[in-house]
């Protein structure tokens, strides 16, 4: 599968269209659902998955053939998601940590302040549920969830898409899985 | 409700849960578990907490996306592929450059030295391409010999340099070093050092010149 890949990149390189043609049929519904599960919208997740290939396509050149092709395009396109939620909300100093609550910051309490009242929660569909409370999770938290969980990637993967230790995901994953837990107990 | 349980446990079920505990741990946990019913419960929550994200069912893009995102892509003239390759790549267009002006130096360095010639020393003798050292004699000082070969019947104080000749194997004595140069890339490779030498030695020597 690499070495498809990147014989298909060697083309790219060299200007051949097609050959990127090629690896979007073959990555488009992963990196689909990595948007559609962080933007929670189908129209925005089209949008940010076509410019993450385009900035791939742009970019070729910048990426390194020893390393593997999926984590270099699941990070443009997690750093594109993440961006993109911030954008929505441009009111606020929102990057400023709350004191004492590592990744908690305003997002996160406005997120919170949306929460939808508990009788229309009930009457949503469980997949419906389930990614409306991802979506309510922190980006930081969010985006290490679905690769986890949704893409079923492994930690040391999903440090190195997300440009994090090892540590740090853990921490994330733990927390957004925590937070998770207490938005669906009423499930 | 989560800190009532006591943070170990938490932790230990935060490993399980990344298939990362020791088996030791693993059993810890399991008596903690049955043994703490609100532990129990967060655990159940977890897990199904995942069973759900992990249910939730697979979208997949739009029939038109490959189109789409093809349509969108920019089109790239020629010369931003150029300019493109060589801001990607300087080291590359530096050595091009490189070779470049070495060959031509070298090419015209080289075929301007395809005559016979050697170093004039006394008692030397020419035999058609063959420079002689002949028996009873010595020869003292260093010598250069292009496309000829070397015999050395006497004795030679020296050391010796055979550009695309050969040092035929004889009955006399060098006391100095041989070096043969044979190809066009090795001459190459003597013309650099040369040159550099030749630079080290031009720096080093300015003081000198300034007395004079």
């Amino acid at each position: 599968m690499d070495a498809l890949v990147n014989k298909r990149i060697k083309r790219v390189m060299k200007g051949d269209q097609d050959a990127f043609a090629e690896i979007v049929e073959l990555y488009q519904h992963q990196l689909f659902q990595i948007c559609y599960r962080m933007l929670g919208n189908r129209h925005e997740a089209e949008d940010i998955a076509q410019e993450a290939f385009t900035r791939a396509y742009v970019n070729i050149h910048t990426f390194d053939q020893k390393r593997k092709f999926s984590t270099w395009l699941y990070r443009i396109a997690t750093n594109l998601c993440i961006d993109r939620i911030r954008k929505k909300k441009p009111d606020y100093h929102l990057d400023a940590e709350v004191k004492g609550t590592e990744g908690l910051n305003m997002y996160s309490k406005i997120a919170n302040d949306e929460e939808l009242p508990e009788e229309e929660l009930m009457r949503m569909e469980v997949q419906e549920r389930v990614q409306y409370e991802i979506s309510r999770l922190p980006d930081k938290y969010r985006a290490a969830i679905v690769l986890k969980y949704i893409e079923e990637l492994p930690l040391a993967e999903i440090s190195e898409i997300l440009d994090l230790p090892l540590g740090t995901v853990k921490t994330r994953i733990h927390r957004g899985r925590e937070a998770l837990r207490k938005q669906l107990s009423n499930l | 409700m989560m800190n009532a349980c006591p943070e170990k446990v938490i932790r230990m079920m935060d490993d399980y849960l990344d298939g990362e505990i020791s088996p030791s741990e693993e059993k810890e946990l399991k008596e903690s578990l049955e043994n703490c019913s609100d532990c129990r419960k967060i655990y159940q929550e977890l897990t199904k907490t995942i069973a759900f994200v992990q249910s939730a069912s697979h979208v997949q893009a739009p029939p038109d996306f490959v189109q789409k995102t093809m349509a969108g892509l920019p089109k790239e003239s020629q010369r931003v592929g150029i300019k493109r390759f060589m801001r990607h790549h300087p080291l590359m267009i530096a050595a091009a450059l490189f070779v470049l002006l070495m060959s031509a130096a070298m090419m015209s360095s080289f075929s301007d030295d395809q005559q016979f010639s050697f170093t004039k020393q006394e008692n030397l003798v020419v035999e058609g391409q063959t420079v002689v050292v002949p028996e009873g004699q010595t020869v003292v000082g260093d010598l250069t010999i292009r496309n000829g070969d070397l015999r050395v019947d006497g004795e030679l104080e020296g050391d010796v340099t055979i550009v695309n000749g050969q040092y035929m194997a004889s009955s006399g004595v060098i006391n100095g070093e041989i070096e043969e140069i044979d190809q066009a890339f090795e001459w190459l490779w003597y013309t650099i050092k040369g040159t550099f030498q030749d630079a080290v030695s031009f720096f080093g020597g300015n003081d000198q010149s300034i007395d004079e």
